[in-house]
Parts: C-alpha cells; structure tokens; sequence
C-alpha cells in the first residue's frame, strides 16, 4: 500500500493488458469442450516465455479452473494434458507464481493425475510437479504427506524417459531429511535408479546421480547398500569413478565424487580405498582449481574438506595435491580488481560468491590443518593468510564467520603457531569480539577456540585474561548446549592450570562454588571431567590449596564423597582421588581428609580397587598425608609440622593404611610399587 | 629377377619353419619366375629352408618368452598412449641410453635400472642419464615414471627433462633446458641451480612420475600416483629427454617407461586433454558468409559419389541439392560396372571391359595393366578370378561376394543393383590414395590371415612390413599423381604416419565378416580346388612373368612391379595361402587400391580429377597433423583425422 500515490497509473495499465488476459480466461468457461481445448492452447501459446502474462492468469484465477479441468473425468485426455502443460508453464515463471500455484493446492491435485493411466498426460503432470517442487519456496514435505506418493512414482519410473527424467530430478530435490532418505530408500529408490546410472540420456543419467548423492548424505544404511549394487555386473563405486572421468562434464565429475564422499564418510567405503585416494580425492582438489566456475570451487572445496575432515592420510595428500594450499589462497581474491574496472556483470557475480568462496576455503584449510602439523605451517605461511582469518573473524557473513572461526581453531592445535603467528595478529582480539555476541554454532568453535589460546604456553593468554574473559566463560558454563558448557568449564581449566592466586580466586568469585557444584553434577561427563580439571588446577601449590579448602573446604569435600559413592567411571574416579591427593597435598587442608574417617576408608577401599589407575591414585594421596614435612625446604616451623606427620601417621596405622602399603610394595605394577615403596619410607624416617 | 637376400625363417604359431610345407610348385613358379621352367607336377613337401622365396619380413625370436611379454605389453601401450606417434620417424622412448649417460651411472635390467657408482662427496659427483630417445612431439602428453629403489646415502635424486648436450655430470634442472624434481628438498628445478618450492621429499618406495605437456607447454610432476601441480614452462625445449640424475652411493632407481601400467592415472589426463583439443575444434568458426559452408560440403559430397559411381545416390543427390553433374551417367555406369567387376575379384572380365570402353587406356598404362593382370593372377588363386571360376572350380561363396561395406572408411562396395541407394556421405566411401594407404596399414592388424606374424613381431617390423608392402600398389599412384599434385597430398599416400592411428577395433559387422572368411578359409583350395584351373593359373603366372621381362626391357627396372610379381607368386610358396605370410593379398580389400587405381585412370582419360576432393581434403587434414607432429605443435596427438571420418 506504499505506492497508494501511483494507483490510478497502474490499475489504467492494469486494465490494459488484463482485458486480453481476461479473454483467455473467459474462454476456459466455454461450455463446448472443443473450444475449451482451443482456448487452453491457445493460452499455453500466449505464456510461453511472458512473465506477465503468467502472472496475469495467475491473478486473474486461471488457476483453480484449470485444475478443476485437469481434475474432471468428463474432460477428454487431450484437454488435461494441455492444462498440465499450461500449468507447467505457470510456474516456470517467478516464484510468487510457485507460491500462487501451491496455494491453489496444485501438487495433490498433480499427483493425483498420475493414477491416470494416459502416459502423456502423466508426463505432463510430472513436468509440471518437477518445477514446483525443484522451486526453493515449495515445502518438500508435500511429497510425503500421502504414503502412496513415493510407491507409485517409483513405479513410473519405468514408464518413458522423460518420467525418469521428472522424477529423479524431484526425488533429488525433495530428499532432505534422514526421514526422506528412509522414505525413499523403504521404497527402493536405489534398486529402480541404480539402472538409470548407465542409460543414454546424460540428464537422466545426472539426475539419477544426484539422487545417489542426497540419499547417502550422512545415511550409513543408504551407503552401506550402495556399495553393494551391481549395474550390469559393475559395483556402483566403479560407475561412479567412471563418471568422474575428465572428459565427463564438471557436474558430474563433481556429483560422482560426492557420491563417493559421502559413502566413505558414512563407512560404507575405506578412507585408504583407491576409488577415494586416487579419483574422488584428486577429482575434488581439479574442482577447486581456477579454470573451473565459482560455483563448482565452492562445492568441490566444501566436499574435499567433508571427505578428508576425519582422516589425516588424506589431509595429507591433498595438502601435496596440486598446490591445493597455494591455490585456495586463491577463493579470497574476489571481487578481482580487474572485474570491478571491466565488467559491472561479472563484478556482481563475483560479489555474489565471493562469501561462499572464502568460506569454503576456510572449512577446507580447517580440515588440512586439523592433524598434521607441517600441514598448519603450509597454511598459516601462506600468502596474508593470518589477517585473512582475522578479518573474516569479523565478517557480516555468518558462514564465512563460523568456517573463519573453524579454520582458527584447527589452527590453534598448534603449538607452534599459538606461540608465533597467533600472538602476532592477535587474534584473540576478534575472538574475543566473536564471543561476545553470535549464534550457539559459532560460539561453540570460538570457545574452543579460546580453550587452546589459554594454554600456559600461550602467549596470549595474558592479554585475554585482562579482556575480562573469566565472566564469559562462566556465562559460558550456564549455557543449555552441552557443547558450551564443556568448552567454558575447559577453558576455565586450561586458564587455572599453574595461574597466579589472583585468577584463582577470580575463578572461584566469578563462577561461584554453586555453579561449581551444578557443574559436578552435570549429566554431560565432559563437563564433570572438566570441571574436576578445574578443581584439581584450582588447588595446586599449597599456599592455593590451604587457601581455597579454607573457605571452600566444606563443600568441596562435599562433592568428592559425592562422586566417590556415585557411579561414575574409573577416570571421573581418579581424577576425584586426584584432587583428593593434592588437598592432602596442602598443610591446613589435610586435616579436612584426617578428620574424615569416613573419607579415610574411601581411600583405604581405592588402594585396595581392581584398578591401578585408582589404586594409584588413591595410594598418592595416603602418601601425602604420611609425607614428613622435613623434607620440604619451605616449610616455616618444621616442628609443628613434623609433630603433625608423625600424628597423622600413627592414626592411618591405626587404620591398617600400613598393611595395604605393605602389601601394595608387592605389586605387579612398577608404578604403584614404588609409590607404594616412597609411602612405606616415610615411616621410617 | 633372382632372389637378392638369403632366405629369410618364416615362424608360424603352430609349425616350426621347416615344418611349414613348401609344395613342389612353389618351386616351380618360383623357378618361371627366375629362369627355367620345369613342368608341373604336384609333389608335396620340400625343406623351406632350401629355396629363396620373396618374403621380406624379418622375425625377431625372442629367446626369453617373459622379456617378450614385457617388450609387448609395452608396445600395446604406447601404440595405446600416444596413436599418433609415428615411431618410424620418431622412435618413442624405452629405456636409458648406454651412451648418453656419465660415467658415475651403471645401468642394468635392460637399461631401466639406474644406480649411482661414483664417491658421491660433492655436487660435482652428481650424474644422470637420458632416454634413448627424445620426446615426440605428437604424444601431446608424455609420462613416464621412476620407482625409488634405494635412497642411498643422501637421496639426491633429481627426475626430469633434459636436452641433447645438457651436461650428464649435473643433476636435472640445475642447466639451461634441464628440468627436475629433487627427493631431497621436494624442489623443482627449472634451468637453474636453485630450486623452487614444490612438492614434497620423496625417498625409497616412492614412485615419482613425470608428465610433459606439449600442448600448453607445462610440466608436472607426480608423486605415488598424486598430481604434485603444474609447472609452466615457458620456453620448453623441443627435444627433450627422460632424464634421472643421481648424487650419493647406494642410489638406486627404476624407469617404467610403458612396461608396466602407471601409478598415475596418465590415461585420464589424456582424456581431458582430448576432449579439450576437440571442442577447440568444434568451436572453430566456419564460413563467413551464410550458406557458403553448406554448398561446399555438397558439391564435395556430390563430386566424391560420382567419383566412385554410386550414380543413382549422385543423382538423387544433385538433383536434391540443385547442383550440376559434371559427368555424364553413361561413363558413370561404365566406370560402375569396372569397379564391381574388380571388387568381386573378376579381374579377367574387369581388363577386358576396360579395354573395351576405353580402349588405349591400358595400352598407355603398361603399368597399370601388369598391377590389373598380378591382381588377376591372386584373383585366380583365390578361385574367384572369372577365368578359373569356369573352369569348374568349386569356390566357397564367401570369396566371391565382397563382403559387404567392411569399414567405415573404406571402398565402395557395389551391391548387385546399384540403383540401391548408398548411404551418402562419409558411411561406406573410399578415395583411392588415402584410403589405399589405410587399408594397407590396417590390413595385417585386422584383417590378416595370418595370425602368427602379428602376434610376435615386435612393431618395428610390423611397420616395416606394413610400408614395403602397401608402399608398392602406391608408387606407380603417386608417379602418376605427382603431375598434378604437388601440395603434398600424395605424399599423404605414401603411408607412414596413418598407420599406428587406423582403427584397431573393427565394428562388430568387420568382425562378423572377418570370421566368416576365416571359417571358409579351412575348406579352400587352391583356385577353387581345379586342375586344369591351376594349369591355367600356372600359364598365366609365366605370361605375367614375361610381360614383366617385357615390361622391364621397354620401360627400364621398376622396383614396385617386381616385387609385386614376387609377392604374388610367393602365394604358391604355402600349401595353404591364405594362412600364410603374404596371404593378406587374397583378402578382398586388397582389390580396392587396385579398383580405385583403375577408376583414377579412368577419369584422368576424361580430363577429371583422379582424386575427388573430399579425398584431397582429408589427405591434406592428415598431411597438416603430420606436419604439426614434425613442428612440436602437441594438439595433433588429439586431432587425429580418422576420429571424424565415422
């Protein structure tokens, strides 16, 4: 109603051309069928190719009277057919008409026309389906609504070329979801289109393809029968390496190599099988090379970065496969310079991509990078590559953020390159700004992220805690994604790890001892095991322990008889016996185990447990209590202190902790027998 | 005409040479040929060994049956790789050169195998060796690989590209017109001492390959079956040779140069690389004006059906396209009814008609008459010449039916009516000095009857084979056509670089017909199994051997025609011809350069041109690629002409 002003202008122009459009409507209303056929084809001829006229009729209600038409039994065959075609044709236009044609419940009406037994007719019906449903705005689901759909479209499948053409083509694009894959897989798609692979028509052939492709997409069953089918005594892997030929078209090289990506991820076909290492794998990495179109650059280089992404043998022969490090430097050139002088189309159409071509490459470098270390060298010294990142760190594009922010983190594994270039361009800088405020996904990479930037070694660390980092990670730990919370609480534990008292007790003030204890019981074990991290980091160095047990003492041996009696596993147990080692570790925090015979027969049980690791464990943290403090160079008023060991040893004596240890002298496990051995010693002393 | 070589040893797959029965009358013939004549008498079996014959084809016997098999293997696939190579000219690469190589290199393994055994202190040690041949240009693209064997002490192993003269006491790339790639550092080298980044290190168990682009004048190097990226370059020398070096002790590399399949999927390349020349090709613009085009590729039609006399299609066909026939119908049907006489191996009746039609035709063309009357003394071998036929000779149907529109590219194959329409155009055609040739050079590979030559020879000799035989019907062609044509068409004739390129694999229909003749090939007999049409055979061979005296005293020594003579006779030299060495001549599509000779004479009498120029087009297409191939221009590997003749 904005342009209420220029009304009596377009309803004049309006009037105009609808008086003819009119006419063609007028005359679907005939009560002589013959001029009723006439009049649609006659109309078919007047929309070819016009865009206004289609939207004309489309306005003007053709629509509704031309599928009542299409629906009535009394029409003759030829005077159906016509409405399918001139309806095909509607909505070959723009995609309001697809809305319009859709509103007007075309597709059940469509689909109910294929029952009919005229295979023209059919063919018509299925031309006019396969535009709708291949247009972004038409919801797939409406293929799936009525259970009969998929059956009696995979049985026209054999009726003529075009209806595999048609159907193929909509199965390829209404294949969406793993409830469509099982749909369609339940109805033997992969036995009626497998034939299809090898038939004459090249767009039957690439259609079926592409229906290969969205059906193994992240589908094990899928995939797992693919790599089972013969077409004409051939395994489908080999039709598909044949396809990736280089005197095949692009499309379907790239399609093929999809084909056999997505059967390898699923594990359906071996990482080190020659159809994956020698053709889908050199195929992908010629997609991302110049010569070939934007378009196929983004998808060849976001397909090689999904078949290789768990696999370092493969990151590695494609990081030496025809310069690709050298050459994806290339998807951040656009728009090129020399386009933006020359050529205003082409300008746009580089404009267009160029988000989708830096993010591919991102997520390509992510996945080279994400094992091998000299292959992170290659990258990071490649050509600005560092302030590539950074800049795209803060780039409006939320994808080519979120594979920025994945590259870094794939980076960040690096020792090297968190102590040099990563602290160069400062990086945590726009990481910082990313966390501050972005959607879960991304959040997740850059926390992770951050986790690696606040390793000790890392020089970073230092300017990132004075960015107030603690607060976000906490927030961070509150989180409802499993995912967040893991890398906050982590983060956490990589930044206490040999901290200053100072952080220490940030951490404690700003996460808060009840969060903490939330957090202990967390049903996410990464974030139980994280959080014990934290615990045991907290409490190092024992001015820290005694510091932190002083105030937080009661709670915190609180939650360690919590897990200790809860089921958990054995490494949520020894870490729990860890931080139980290093409190007896501390000089006023050991009463809290000494004064807790409860505790005390924990332990004895832990010594005593099947498992070494606990036994180990456990036997650590008796030896601390025991440990005579004499040794310790830094202890202030030793006679206070020994009176203290010699106390504390004569109660776990008392206690039978002396057999065990005895016992434990005789263990299998070297480790254990000498700490054992170490215990036993300080009686001696 | 005394044999001038010592009898050669004719291996058969089943018989030893000896046992190869020579009939008495070989002998015989062979002596009308030579001198005295003996009377006939049908004893079998004398020593092959014993007398000459003219056979001239030379046999390698490989004492190692498993080195045979890699020497084949290898053959196959660089006759696969690289088609139009003509090794006659341009011998491909096979293995390192004993000569071209410095002396700190010690070859074995029949030259593949490459071992450094020098001190190996400092680069000066540093040695390498070239192929034995440089690269033909028409391979278009050149691989080859090396395994590492041992890396030795320091793995300073240079692979790569070198020229003629290039100093063998370096390492490749480090020269002007050098080129490598280095398992030490991963660089590459190009005509410069220091390297650039490229590719990964490589040491014992990596295959490295090497591929040379001569199209766009690139390189690349592969490692265990991975492309490492293209190098340009930008001046790449045209001669260049396979070339490994080798630095420090214990360094010890393979070459594969065809004898085993590539890790490298080179073939795929290839494919690329094809498909890109011939969308090239089919991108290049036509004709400025509008309908220029169309009206010559009619008048190029029209002219190449009257030429072979396919009237009624030439009529039909002018009279569709609004163009004139510069012949009148009659001569058309008489040259008609010549070539199906001919075709059908009816050569007594074919000279007859001619002179009759044309008389002093032949009279002027002394040579044409003894290349019609030698055709008509195998015709009469073979038991389809019309002069033994009725002598009673029982001939098995297949001979005398010239099967059917064998080959794509090939004669004319008149059918009993001819008012039957052909299918017009390039499907079932012939043009004689190309298609000649083609026949020829196709002849031993697909349509020979005689199995045992082609298995084991080693192609060499095959080609040799292929140009000494097919050279012959040709000369007297290309004498006559050198008048006329100067642009090198004829030149295209004269066989060579079509060879190796001719379609291996015949259509289904050429097989059926193959086989067909093979199976009947068991029940004949000598000219259809008569006496008296063998004693009528025998005269005419000594008539034929006299007017070759005569011949020889009047117009002087014509190589061609003697060995024509001698090829011929060599038929009686086999108790069973067509099973033999030189039986390829009875096949029936040995009459074609005979009939299109014949039709070419024809109208050069009428003051038309003795090639139609549909003919003279793909002569000179083909001529081009010959030249492009001798020039370094690459594309002419993927452009071959046969690929657009089907």
């Amino acid at each position: 109603m904005a342009c209420l002003l220029e009304a009596p202008l377009r309803i004049s122009v309006l009037s105009e051309v609808t008086a003819t459009s009119r006419h063609y409507v007028d005359r679907l209303f005939d009560p002589d069928p013959q001029k009723v056929l006439q009049g649609v084809i006659d109309m078919k001829n007047a929309v070819i190719g016009n865009n206004k006229q289609k939207a004309n009729l489309i306005v003007l209600g053709a629509v509704p009277r031309l599928l009542y038409l299409l629906q009535q039994s009394s029409s003759s065959p030829e005077l159906r057919t016509e409405c399918a075609v001139v309806l095909g044709s509607l909505a070959m236009g723009t995609e309001n008409n697809i809305k319009s044609l859709v509103d007007c419940h075309i597709i059940p009406a469509l689909l109910q026309g294929l029952l009919c037994p005229d295979l023209i007719f059919i063919e018509a019906c299925l031309r006019c389906l396969r535009t709708v449903f291949i247009s972004p705005v038409t919801p797939v689901q409406l293929l799936y609504t009525d259970p009969t759909v998929i059956p009696h479209l995979m049985s026209l499948l054999s009726r003529s070329q075009r209806t595999q053409e048609y159907i193929t083509q909509i199965f390829s694009h209404c294949c969406k979801t793993p409830e469509h894959q099982t749909v369609l897989f339940s109805h033997g798609a992969i036995q009626n289109i497998a034939p299809l692979l090898i038939y004459h028509s090249y767009k039957v052939r690439m259609q079926a393809l592409k229906c290969f492709s969205v059906l193994a997409y992240e589908n094990t069953q899928v995939s797992m029968t693919l790599v089972n089918v013969l077409v004409e005594g051939e395994l489908l892997s080999q039709v598909f390496v044949r396809m990736m030929q280089r005197d095949q078209p692009i499309e379907m090289q790239l399609t093929a190599a999809k084909c056999l990506t997505y059967m390898c991820r699923a594990g359906a076909i071996r990482t080190d099988d020659s159809c994956v290492v020698l053709k889908a794998l050199p195929c992908l990495v010629r997609m991302c090379s110049k010569e070939h179109l934007l378009e196929e650059r983004v998808e060849g280089a976001e397909t090689l970065a999904y078949l290789m992404e768990p696999d370092v043998e493969l990151q590695r022969i494609a990081s030496t496969t025809d310069h690709l490090v050298a050459m994806l430097a290339d998807y951040f050139k656009y728009p090129s310079s020399v386009s933006a002088i020359n050529d205003i189309k082409r300008l746009d159409h580089d404009l267009k991509h160029a988000h989708e071509l830096r993010q591919a490459a991102f997520k390509l470098y992510a996945s080279l990078g994400s094992n091998d270390e000299d292959i992170r060298k290659k990258i990071t010294e490649t050509e600005n590559m560092m302030d590539r990142i950074v800049s795209g760190l803060s780039e409006s594009s939320i994808k080519v953020r979120l594979a920025a922010v994945r590259c870094l983190h794939s980076l960040s594994r690096s020792v090297q390159q968190l102590r040099t270039s990563f602290h160069d361009h400062a990086v945590w800088k726009p990481l910082m700004k990313l966390l501050q405020n972005a959607p879960d996904e991304v959040l997740v990479m850059a926390s992770s992220t951050l986790c690696n930037l606040l390793l000790e070694f890392s020089p970073s660390k230092e300017p990132i805690l004075e960015s107030g980092v603690i607060e976000l990670l906490c927030g961070l730990t509150q989180s409802d994604s499993p995912a967040l919370r893991v890398n906050g609480i982590w983060a956490l534990m990589n930044m206490a790890f040999q901290a200053d008292q100072k952080v220490k007790v940030e951490i404690v003030r700003s996460l808060g001892t009840e969060q903490l204890f939330r957090l202990l019981s967390d049903p996410d074990s990464n974030v139980l095991m994280k959080t014990l991290g934290l615990l045991r980091n907290l409490l190092s160095t024992r001015t820290h322990i005694d510091q932190i047990m002083s105030s937080h003492g009661k709670q915190i041996m609180q939650a360690v008889t919590l897990i200790l009696e809860a089921e958990h596993s054995i490494e949520v147990k020894e870490q729990t016996l860890c931080i139980l080692a290093n409190i007896a570790d501390g000089n006023a925090a050991k009463e809290l185990i000494m004064t807790n015979d409860d505790m005390l027969q924990k332990i004895k049980h832990y010594m005593g447990h099947s498992n070494v690791k606990l036994q180990l464990a456990a036997t650590f943290c008796i030896s601390n209590l025991i440990w005579n403090e004499e040794d310790v160079q830094a202890v202030v008023n030793s006679d206070c202190a020994h009176k203290g060991s010699q106390e504390r040893q004569d109660k776990l004596r008392e206690m039978g902790f002396v057999d065990v240890l005895h016992k434990l002298t005789q263990a299998s496990d070297p480790n254990l027998c000498d700490r054992a051995k170490t215990a036993m010693q300080q009686y001696l002393a | 005409a005394a044999s001038e070589r010592p009898p050669q040893p004719i291996r058969s797959a089943d018989n030893a040479p000896t046992t190869n029965k020579r009939s008495r009358l070989a002998e015989c013939l062979w002596l009308v040929a030579n001198k005295p004549i003996l009377p006939q008498t049908r004893v079998v079996a004398m020593s092959g060994q014993s007398s000459g014959c003219g056979f001239l084809m030379s046999v390698v016997v490989h004492g190692d049956s498993a080195l045979n098999e890699q020497e084949k293997e290898l053959n196959q696939r660089l006759r696969r790789l690289y088609p139009a190579v003509n090794e006659t000219e341009t011998p491909l690469p096979r293995s390192w050169s004993p000569k071209d190589k410095f002396s700190y290199i010690g070859l074995s393994q029949n030259n593949l195998r490459v071992h450094y055994k020098g001190h190996g202190k400092t680069p000066k040690d540093a040695a390498s060796v070239r192929a034995t041949h440089p690269i033909p240009a028409a391979c278009g693209v050149y691989y080859f690989e090396v395994k590492i064997i041992s890396k030795g002490r320091d793995g300073y192993m240079g692979i790569g590209l070198s020229a003629q003269g290039v100093n063998m006491n370096r390492l490749p790339g480090w020269d002007k017109h050098s080129y490598g790639y280095h398992g030490d550092d991963g660089h590459s080298f190009c005509s410069s001492g220091t390297g650039q980044p490229y590719g990964p290190t490589f040491t014992t168990g990596d295959v490295i390959g090497c591929c040379v682009n001569l199209i766009n004048n690139t390189c690349f190097y592969t490692k265990n079956g991975h492309s490492l990226g293209e190098r340009f370059v930008s001046s790449l020398h045209p001669n260049l040779y396979p070339t490994v070096g080798l630095q420090t002790p214990g360094e010890v590399v393979d070459a594969n140069f065809g004898q085993h399949p590539f890790v490298f999927d080179i073939e795929d390349y290839m494919r690329e690389w094809r498909t890109k020349i011939q969308a090239q090709i089919d991108r290049c613009p036509i004709g400025e004006r509008e309908g220029e085009w169309q009206s010559m590729i009619q008048k190029m039609v029209a002219s190449y059906l009257v030429h072979h006399s396919y009237c009624a299609t030439a009529e039909a066909f002018a009279k569709s396209t609004d163009q004139a026939v510069h012949e009148e119908l009659a001569s058309i049907k008489n040259r008609q009814k010549i070539q199906k006489l001919v075709l059908s191996g009816r050569m007594g009746e074919a000279i007859e008609t001619t002179q009759q039609l044309y008389p002093n035709l032949l009279e002027r063309n002394p040579d044409l008459l003894f290349m019609l009357k030698v055709r008509q003394f195998i015709e009469m071998v073979n038991g389809t010449d019309s002069e033994v036929r009725c002598l009673g000779g029982r001939s098995p149907k297949s001979q005398d039916s010239y099967p059917g529109s064998p080959r794509p590219f090939s004669s004319p194959s008149h059918k009993a009516s001819s008012s039957q329409p052909h299918p017009p155009g390039f499907d079932s055609n012939c043009c004689n000095g190309v298609t000649s040739n083609k026949s020829h050079s196709s002849s031993p590979h697909s349509h020979k009857p005689c199995p045992p030559t082609s298995g084991s020879a080693p192609p060499a000799s095959d080609v040799s084979l292929n140009g000494s035989h097919s050279q012959q019907p040709i000369t007297s062609d290309v004498d006559m056509e050198v008048d006329h044509f100067t642009n090198g068409v004829t030149e295209s004739s004269s066989n060579g670089f079509l060879n190796g390129s001719s379609k291996h694999a015949a259509e289904p229909e050429d097989c059926d017909a193959d086989m067909e003749v093979e199976s009947t090939q068991s029940k004949r007999q000598l000219c259809g199994g008569s006496q008296a049409a063998i004693e009528r055979m025998i005269h005419f061979g000594r008539e034929l051997q006299s007017m070759s005296e005569h011949l020889r005293r009047e117009c002087g020594k014509n190589s061609a025609n003697k060995k024509m003579l001698k090829d011929a006779f060599s038929l009686l030299a086999y108790s069973d011809p067509w099973s033999s060495p030189v039986g390829y001549q009875l096949d029936a599509i040995q009459r074609e350069p005979v009939c299109s000779t014949l039709n070419s004479a024809i109208l050069e009498t009428h003051n038309l041109p003795k090639q139609p120029p549909l003919a003279q087009a793909v002569g000179q297409a083909a001529q081009c690629l010959a030249i492009m191939a001798r020039t370094g221009s690459g594309s002419c590997a993927f452009a071959s002409v046969d690929d657009y003749l089907h």
